[in-house]
């Protein structure tokens, strides 16, 4: 378990980024992290995996105060994958890329092989493995930046921003992706400002704004108030924006999924079928 | 008695191929595109939907070499004949990342550079910056330098940029990828509102439907380098919503929703595309 | 030497008399520090130089900046002063380092208050300038041009660096550890990351300002001019003669270190 007591932070120049933050995130959970650009969203991924240091109350990573753990350490548990791919790729080929991390963490070269071969085939880049990274479109890279992480297993998994400049069928992958690590087990952090994406994956949302946690809870719950999405610079998914106008029918207020939409309005529907028939 | 808008845009047979690659980023594109339309182009990943944008500004060829076929005329100008700077005075280009096309030290000397370019007058220059700020509102942004900007004001100075060279055609290549969702909706809504008050034909790439479905009323949609749907938005959908899907494209939530009841023979009627459209709809049906 | 040395080169946008002044200005002023700094080696001469420059510093705001230029030169004039010990007195010792400072204090005072803009504008008024730009890139003011966005795209790169750094460190990457060799080669996934991110930025950068008419067949425009003030002509006047008086002195006495 990650543990974050009230932590507080200030960059050297002055600025705050975060204020008293207490988040606990356990195996298995699946969370997602959400505010306004320069809430904190950021600040707070670095501090999960020791990169920044609290400069009040502390991160306890599996009991271990982040200040006395080198990150080296500490990214044997949290991965962190950060937005940009392009800031991680370097190697001759994909298959040296994901293999960078295991190999400063001293594994041996057989289980290097192995579990490179493992991650690439799970993120489908199996034919990849001897391509040159930075031939590769876009959206592989993101996925090669994403296996050079998963390859060493990290128990905490971070992602920065993982759905930006993806299309829809690229988001679907990652959403089953995703479902299968926390299902495992592990813990999946995302920090994102796509509500339709949350809306259909039902994590549980942490809303920050200004350096502070302003909501926390189901997706449905918190993306369907209007005040908190407007202070987090966001928009209520559809689903929570058509059943606020159909609120009339008696039809609740915290829908965002479209699938639990439909059936909500299926009932409806068919009542008002059944009442047009007994009456024609 | 009003005439048709002439034709800004022609696209006869084109198509392009990367020096290097393996197949054409576009082939065989018919297109015609009529003053003062708001288009959306979409498509999966790979399409070749930002190859398409980058011939309309004649980036494509002479940025990006290889091998042209087919024709493409830009109010009048056929594009192979043309450098970009010339073109550029015809269509404006905004990109995906914010932080990467501004470069100057202030927002006034980022936007000037454009009309500077062109060798204006000092004084036209002044003019049409001063009226692009106005316009796009970046007026209070104009001693800022574009890195203390947020996202949302950084695309809009883009636009002033661009406006300042007073194109006919704006062309904006997944304007809000980097923005959030309510930024992303004001970024929309600002580039409908120049549209109308300047008489602009304005091109969008975007997955996410939603966005710009309020505004744009054609969708052009791509896969693997050729056009597979064109039409009007509501049509489109609603007679090609499965072709949609099944390429990947982010169609607007309620629209699903919709498709899916309708499936069910729960609801008939025209796919909505946006949630009042939807509301109505579903209260009509839900009144009965 | 983190990368916070640079702060004391980079331009702030601020509104000083100090700034206001003409680039070919303050580069004179530059010249006018450099040209007696490198002729003679006196100890009253450097310090003089350091102080004279003081004001210029605190009018133009930068003084705290330049304190930390100060500190990342520490270890390059400790350096200096050591192997002069070895080749020279005490005394000249000394006199090379003041030196040193001296010449740091007059580039971070120049960067600090002078625009990139403004110095690009300034360069393109040089005609050697012009037609060099015109004889390699094939346009008049392209070469300024590439000057000034180097210029400006330091600051971004080096957010870029950092991000890079926190990345690689992420993987495992450890860069304090190890034997020399080793640390030399922690830094390739730093450095090969880092060129391509600058070249990906520039050459979105290229696109984006072709889309937007550059290079521009005929010469270009500035909406933006240099003016020459009467401060200007002033301290032109008397960096000018610093420099006259300079030759004139170093050509007749002898001056000794101290």
């Amino acid at each position: 378990m990650i543990t974050l007591e009230k932590v507080s932070f200030t960059y050297r120049s002055g600025q705050r980024a975060l204020q008293d933050v207490d988040l606990n995130i356990e195996g298995g959970d699946f969370i997602a992290i959400m505010g306004e650009n320069g809430a904190g969203k950021t600040t707070l991924a670095k501090h999960l995996n020791g990169l920044l240091k609290p400069s009040q109350g502390r991160v306890l990573v599996d009991g271990e105060d982040t200040r006395k753990v080198s990150v080296a350490n500490l990214s044997r548990k949290v991965g962190l994958v950060f937005q940009n791919p392009d800031h991680l790729l370097f190697s001759e080929t994909v298959k040296d890329e994901v293999a960078f991390g295991l190999k400063n963490f001293g594994f041996t070269p057989e289980v290097v092989h192995k579990q490179v071969e493992r991650t690439l085939e799970a993120l489908g880049l199996s034919e990849y493995a001897e391509s040159s990274p930075f031939l590769l479109s876009g959206g592989e890279r993101k996925r090669v930046a994403l296996a050079a992480i998963l390859a060493t297993e990290p128990d905490y998994l971070i992602l920065d921003e993982p759905t930006i400049g993806q299309d829809y069928q690229q988001k679907e992958r990652l959403r089953n992706f995703i479902l299968q690590l926390y299902s495992q087990g592990k813990a999946v952090v995302m920090i994102t400002h796509d509500v339709e994406f949350v809306a259909e994956s039902n994590p549980k949302v942490i809303l920050l704004s200004q350096g502070r946690i302003v909501a926390r809870g189901p997706a449905d719950s918190v993306l369907s108030k209007d005040e908190l999405v407007k202070k987090a610079s966001l928009v209520r998914p559809q689903m929570s924006r058509l059943f606020g106008e159909l609120a009339k029918y008696g039809l609740p207020s915290d829908v965002v999924d479209v699938h639990r939409a439909r059936i909500l309005l299926e009932e409806k529907l068919s009542e008002a079928k059944v009442r047009v028939a007994q009456n024609s | 008695m009003a005439h048709a808008p002439r034709e800004i845009i022609l696209a006869k047979n084109l198509g392009f191929q990367y020096v290097g690659a393996q197949r054409a980023a576009i082939e065989g594109i018919d297109l015609s595109i009529r003053e003062n339309e708001f288009i959306l182009l979409t498509g999966p990943s790979g399409c070749g939907k930002t190859s398409l944008c980058r011939c309309l500004n004649g980036l494509i060829p002479n940025f990006y070499q290889g091998e042209w076929t087919g024709e493409l005329l830009v109010d009048g100008l056929s594009v192979t004949t043309q450098l970009t700077s010339e073109l550029s005075r015809k269509v404006g280009y905004v990109f995906q990342n914010p932080e990467n096309q501004l470069f100057a030290l202030t927002v006034e000397k980022d936007i000037a550079f454009g009309p500077e370019n062109l060798g204006l007058s000092r004084e036209e220059i002044r003019q049409r910056v001063d009226e692009a700020m106005n316009v796009t509102g970046t007026l209070p942004l104009k001693d800022l330098a574009p890195y203390e900007l947020s996202g949302g004001q950084q695309q809009r100075v883009a636009l002033a940029g661009v406006l300042a060279m007073k194109p006919s055609v704006i062309v904006l290549d997944e304007p809000t990828s980097f923005l959030d969702p309510h930024t992303a909706e004001e970024v929309m809504g600002a580039t409908d509102d120049l549209r109308r008050e300047l008489g602009l034909t304005i091109v969008v790439v975007e997955h996410r439907l939603d966005l710009v479905v309020r505004y744009a009323e054609r969708i052009v949609v791509m896969d693997a380098g050729k056009i597979v749907a064109d039409g009007d938005l509501e049509e489109t959908l609603d007679e090609k919503f499965d072709l949609l899907e099944g390429l990947g494209v982010g169609v607007p939530r309620v629209s699903l929703l919709w498709t899916m009841l309708r499936r069910d023979g729960l609801v008939s009627g025209k796919v909505p595309t946006h949630v009042e459209s939807a509301a109505s709809s579903l209260g009509d049906m839900m009144s009965q | 030497m983190s990368l916070r040395t640079l702060e004391g080169f980079k331009f702030s946008t601020l509104k000083t008399p100090v700034h206001l002044l003409d680039p070919r200005t303050k580069f004179l002023i530059v010249i006018a520090v450099l040209v007696p700094a490198l002729l003679f080696a006196n100890i009253y001469v450097m310090i003089a130089l350091l102080l004279s420059q003081l004001p210029l510093l605190l009018v133009g705001k930068v003084a705290r900046r330049w304190a930390l230029s100060l500190r990342a030169g520490v270890f390059l004039s400790a350096l200096i002063f050591v192997v002069n010990l070895f080749t020279g007195s005490y005394l000249s010792a000394i006199a090379l380092t003041l030196r040193f400072l001296v010449l740091l204090t007059s580039f971070s005072l120049f960067f600090m208050t002078t625009s990139p803009d403004d110095l690009g504008l300034a360069l393109d008024r040089i005609g050697a300038v012009r037609w060099l730009s015109r004889r390699w890139l094939g346009y008049p003011n392209a070469l300024s041009f590439t000057f000034t966005t180097a210029v400006r795209l330091v600051p971004t790169l080096a957010v870029d660096a950092q991000t890079v750094v926190d990345a690689q460190r992420s993987r495992g990457l450890e860069l304090d550890k190890g034997n020399l060799l080793k640390r030399v080669r922690n830094y390739i996934p730093i450095l090969i990351p880092l060129l391509l991110i600058a070249i990906r930025r520039s050459l979105e950068l290229a696109e984006a300002l072709e889309s937007r008419g550059f290079p521009g067949k005929e010469g270009r425009t500035s909406l933006f001019q240099l003016k020459l003030r009467p401060v200007d002509y002033a301290i032109i006047a008397v960096s000018l003669a610093i420099i006259g008086i300079s030759f004139w002195v170093y050509f007749h006495y002898k001056i000794p270190v101290l």
